[in-house]
């Protein structure tokens, strides 16, 4: 079968399955089920594959200050899990999870890392947060020839043939979001301001390139402020001085509440003030409050909010399994994607073996993220769309704007 | 500063004297309780930001009480009372089991009391979660007041600078005007002298450290306005306030508040004109380069150890 | 034994304390565990270092300095920007804009290596600054500090401040230093691959070589006539002054000695981890490795060693299994340690030796005729808990 004709196969037979089937996602199930899948076929590298089940790692912080952020993303994963298991697993086999907590601690991270892969043997890790964990484990996964699924927007800059990254890279969140507004409110003045580490710093180096040589505006002020800083009186009144037309913020964790609050405080509300920022997503909209945040933007490539038959159903699983109160953000999504699109390369791939595994998914598209479509590219990162919500005061956005399936641009250039 | 007309500056300057002095009333409220207890009996309670956090918490479970009874708009100042009250019995609890012990080694009372730091973290987190929570605020608390068209200044800023005038009068009155006060002062000139003439010196220290845990928690009650609470806040505020403490000279009110104010006008003013970061390190670095040149503080108490 | 030997053994009792440790990191350990418990433990002898420094300043010299992790930090950055110059290198960063320089300069529009990055291309002039930067960071602040008689509570809350603006600086500082993320992907040395298996056990041993040395020269300090001083420092300070010492060069020195120390263990950090990251500046690391000292006991050097190892496995065992727990245990352990036990395990172990007479009975079987001098280590001296 050429590749073609076996994935029109699979779609169809994906398609008449689906409605018997948990979430549908089971493409490819069935051309695992002709292949040879002995333990001994499926399994050439010595990984934690029985007969009956195989080991998966999950890798984030329970404990620490990013645990506020990583829950959600462990709870994704689980639930995915938990529906393949209920589906039959992957090929014939039962998801196992060693859950490792990773404290916040970035040496933890290469450290449980490297017992994930050497002592357990997982056949793939879901894990990773900041991108800090993910440098700090990386070059484990690379020396011991792991699979890590990352979830998190990032800034990019990086390319790993073992980690699938689905969340977006920088450009892909950036630009799109950045053309809407300028167009949108006739933008032409910015002010960026994010916390003080490489994920803000480097998408504002691209925000700052695409706003001066696309889209003819000016950048009158860039501003970082130390992660964890609650004070931003002097920065907003810098604002004030330089009236931007549009706010482009960056800003995370605990600073994230105080920079909202302080900024309504002092008079720049939707009303008065355009913002759009990068960093807000349903999960930081709790701690922040939506009167804070009403009718301010955010470029994600998911909310909660989105209108179609995956979403309505994930969003359903995901409260049934987690309380009726937990609210799902753009990383909780993706990571809800990391399980599914690993079983559908192994499907694919007929083996858990990891250099198998990873050169069977790039080119594989999931119709049934939450998010809509999306497909692995060559380049271990998803095309994805983006979205730009609007806030409502009960924490939920209104999407505004949905853009056209965007490539992954890791290395993008003319932003370097 | 060129392209701007007059009256923009003259806005700017306003509300940049404003937001130093709202930073003022922050670093205030929270280096009053710190140095009270630093003064008194020289321990640094490296648990200080835990007892904002408590009143801070304080301060949520009454929000979660007050929208439950529809009593948004009147809660606030009872939950400021409150907070000081749970942070006071709280203090007095641990300097019973815990800083008594340990007033003679003040370096191992710094160790003793960051454990307790930690535990009160992960009390936090156990009780109400690894997120981050923020208190339901009434309507009067927010917005901005404006005198002009082009002025804003955040309510809450001025809720705060309100708080720490009362709470720092509050506590002048107390040293300077009660019978505790100058029981509290003759413990601190000489302990010895104080105890021969029938001062219960111990509970003098109890009732101080119990203040300045009350006053934390008070300080952490003001913060809800301004930020959200979470199990680690506490320690964001630590360092800000240990350097208040020191810069201003142990043993001395007046020089906490000297400090605070030279210290948020300084740091004010820095991360106008340079980075929000660099400005915080700039602040930070004058203030340990004139530690080290004045290792006192400013306002010395005129005492030898 | 000549006199230099038994100073540096630490008499009988101390050589035993010696030979016991050595058979457990070199022999007992490495066959015991597998590599990957081995490496984690390979990162807790670093820890041992910063340990082993506070022993020194705090215990002997009463100096309780809360920015250790200052010193750890630089020595482990020295290490790293050798390692990652040389990973580095034209063909593997070619995808970058400029290739050859580190990838986070890359991505911060550098063009070229920054003038203080220069001397990490050569090994030699790595292991000097190791050795000399820490120490002279070290020098400016005890200098700055003690000769205007800082001590007690302001020292250790001043040295918490630097280490906060030093975190603050790197994470600020991204294009010249890695920021938040730190200096990560280090490879090789000198074409020696870091990450190999063999490699493990050869830094492994070299790292467990240089501790035991480390141990050695604090033995010789402190039974030294400085190491008296010290002592004499840390209980009446005025009184050395007034017979004529100048207290503070002694602080000065000692403070310079810690800070070698801890940034040997921070280079050795990065050479077994294989990064390094400003998360082991900051205040938080800071004040962990005071309590590896302090659970081990103050005064005692080997002590500091099994506390580092016992809180860190303790660590990792309770984050595998009750991770909620952690911060209870580790909390309690700080007040628990301070108020109880303020001598820490050595404390204990005195204890039971004295009640049994083991000291008594180890005489005996290692007697050489000379009768053993009590170990200045083992033997707190009796204002040790109630004044540090």
């Amino acid at each position: 079968m050429s590749k073609t004709s076996r994935r029109n196969f699979i779609k169809t037979a994906g398609a008449l399955l689906g409605a018997s089937l948990v979430m549908g996602l089971s493409s490819g199930m069935n051309s695992a089920l002709a292949a040879d899948t002995s333990t001994a076929a499926v399994n050439k590298t010595k990984l934690a594959v029985t007969d009956k089940t195989v080991k998966v790692g999950i890798l984030h912080s329970a404990t620490g200050t990013m645990a506020i952020s990583e829950t959600g993303s462990i709870q994704a994963e689980k639930l995915a899990i938990a529906q393949i298991n209920a589906m039959g697993g992957i090929l014939g086999r039962k998801i196992e999870v060693i859950q490792e907590d990773g404290a916040s601690d970035w040496p933890t991270f290469a450290e449980k890392s490297r017992k994930l892969l050497v002592s357990d043997k997982v056949a793939t890790v879901f894990g990773c947060w900041t991108s800090a964990s993910r440098k700090a484990a990386l070059p484990v996964f690379e020396k011991e020839n792991g699979l890590l699924f990352y979830p998190t927007f990032y800034e990019g800059l990086e390319q790993s043939k073992n980690v699938f990254y689905t969340g977006q890279e920088a450009t892909q969140q950036i630009l799109a979001g950045l053309d809407w507004i300028a167009k949108e409110k006739k933008a032409k003045t910015y002010y960026l301001i994010g916390s003080d580490y490489i994920w803000p710093r480097t998408s504002m180096k691209i925000a700052r390139k695409h706003i001066e040589q696309h889209l003819g505006g000016t950048v009158v002020g860039e501003e970082y402020a130390a992660l964890g800083d609650t004070q931003f009186g002097s920065v907003i009144n810098k604002i004030k001085l330089k009236k931007p037309d549009v706010i482009y913020a960056a800003v995370v964790g605990g600073s994230n509440v105080a920079w909202f609050k302080q900024l309504n405080a002092a008079g720049l509300n939707s009303k008065k003030q355009t913002l759009l920022t990068i960093s807000v997503t349903e999960d930081e909209v709790l701690g922040i409050g939506g009167e804070n945040l009403e009718g301010f933007y955010s470029a994600m490539k998911y909310f909660q909010s989105l209108k179609n038959p995956n979403n309505e159903k994930f969003v359903a699983e995901f409260k049934k399994m987690w309380g009726p109160k937990s609210v799902i953000g753009d990383v909780t999504q993706a990571a809800y994607l990391g399980p599914w699109l690993w079983k559908a390369a192994v499907e694919r791939a007929g083996s858990f073996d990891v250099d198998k595994v990873a050169a069977a998914l790039p080119g594989y598209e999931l119709k049934t993220a939450p998010e809509g479509y999306v497909k692995v590219e060559k380049n271990h990162h998803l095309s994805s769309k983006l979205r730009v919500g609007k806030w409502r005061a009960d924490g939920q956005a209104d999407v505004v704007y949905e853009s056209d399936l965007i490539m992954p641009d890791p290395f993008p250039k003319g932003y370097q | 500063m060129f392209g701007y007309s007059m009256a923009e500056i003259g806005n700017i300057f306003v509300m940049q004297g404003f937001s130093g002095l709202s930073l003022f009333s922050v670093l205030l409220l929270m280096a009053l309780g710190l140095a009270i207890i630093f003064g008194q009996m020289g321990v640094i309670n490296m648990a200080h930001g835990e007892f904002m956090a408590l009143g801070a918490y304080t301060t949520v479970l009454f929000s979660q009480l007050a929208v439950a009874f529809d009593l948004v708009n009147y809660y606030f100042v009872f939950a400021i009372i409150a907070a000081f009250i749970v942070a006071f019995v709280i203090g007095y609890l641990v300097e019973f089991g815990l800083i008594r012990h340990l007033y003679k080694r003040p370096l191992d009372t710094l160790l003793a009391t960051w454990g307790l730091s930690l535990v009160m973290q992960q009390i936090f987190r156990s009780t109400f979660g690894a997120k981050e929570v923020s208190a339901e605020l009434p309507a009067w608390l927010l917005g901005s007041f404006k005198p002009t068209e082009d002025i804003d200044i955040p309510i809450n800023g001025v809720f705060v600078m309100g708080l720490a005038v009362v709470v720092t009068v509050g506590v002048l009155l107390f040293m300077f005007r009660s019978n505790w006060g100058l029981r509290v002062r003759a413990t601190v000139q000489n302990r010895v002298m104080a105890g021969a003439v029938g001062i219960n010196t111990k509970k003098v220290d109890r009732v101080t450290f119990a203040l300045g845990c009350g006053i934390a928690g008070v300080a952490g009650a003001a913060f809800t306005t301004i930020a959200s609470t979470g199990p680690t806040t506490g320690s964001l505020y630590i360092v800000d306030s240990f350097m208040v403490v020191v810069f201003g000279g142990a043993a001395s009110v007046l020089g906490t508040i000297a400090s605070a104010f030279g210290i948020a006008q300084a740091q004010s003013i820095l991360q106008f004109f340079l980075t929000s970061s660099m400005g915080k390190v700039a602040t930070l670095m004058t203030i340990v380069v004139i530690l080290m040149m004045k290792p006192e503080g400013l306002f010395a108490a005129k005492l030898r150890k | 034994m000549n006199a230099l030997t038994s100073k540096l053994l630490g008499g009988k009792q101390g050589l035993i304390g010696l030979v016991i440790l050595s058979a457990i990191i070199f022999i007992a350990l490495p066959l015991g565990l597998d590599l990957f418990r081995l490496g984690l433990v390979g990162k807790y002898l670093t820890y041992a270092f910063v340990a082993v420094s506070l022993v020194l300043l705090w215990g002997y010299g009463g100096i309780l300095s809360l920015g250790q992790g200052i010193f750890f930090g630089l020595g482990g950055y020295c290490m790293a920007m050798f390692l990652k110059l040389e990973a580095s290198d034209p063909v593997s960063t070619k995808i970058q804009t400029t290739p050859g320089i580190p990838d986070f300069m890359d991505w911060n529009q550098l063009t070229e290596i920054p003038w203080f990055w220069v001397p990490f291309q050569s090994l030699t002039l790595t292991i000097l600054a190791v050795l000399i930067v820490p120490a002279l960071f070290a020098y400016i602040i005890g200098y700055a500090m003690f000769k205007r008689r800082v001590g007690g509570v302001y020292f250790a809350i001043i040295t918490q401040a630097i280490a906060l603006i030093l975190t603050i600086l790197i994470v600020g500082q991204q294009g010249f230093t890695g920021g938040v993320n730190g200096i990560t992907d280090l490879k090789t040395m000198l074409g020696w691959d870091i990450r190999d298996d063999s490699s493990k056990y050869i830094l492994y041993y070299v790292n467990g070589l240089l501790l035991i040395g480390t141990i050695l020269v604090c033995r010789y300090i402190i039974t030294s006539k400085f190491g008296m001083l010290l002592l004499a420092m840390r209980d009446k300070e005025e009184r050395v002054r007034f017979s004529g010492y100048d207290v503070s060069n002694f602080k000065i020195f000692i403070f310079c000695v810690a800070a070698l120390i801890s940034a040997i263990g921070g280079a050795m950090f990065t050479l077994q981890v294989g990064f390094m990251s400003p998360s082991f500046i900051g205040i938080v690391p800071s004040i962990e490795m005071v309590i590896f000292a302090a659970v081990g006991g103050r005064m005692s050097l080997i002590g500091a060693i099994y506390g580092a190892l016992l809180v860190n496995f303790g660590r990792t065992m309770f984050s595998e299994t009750y991770p909620e727990l952690w911060l209870f245990l580790m909390g309690g352990l700080f007040i628990a340690v301070v108020m109880f036990f303020p001598n820490g395990l050595a404390g204990l172990y005195e204890k039971y030796a004295k009640k049994y007479r083991l000291a008594e009975r180890m005489q005996k079987i290692f007697s050489s005729g000379k009768p053993a001098k009590a170990d200045a280590e083992a033997t707190p001296t009796k204002t040790t808990g109630a004044k540090a």
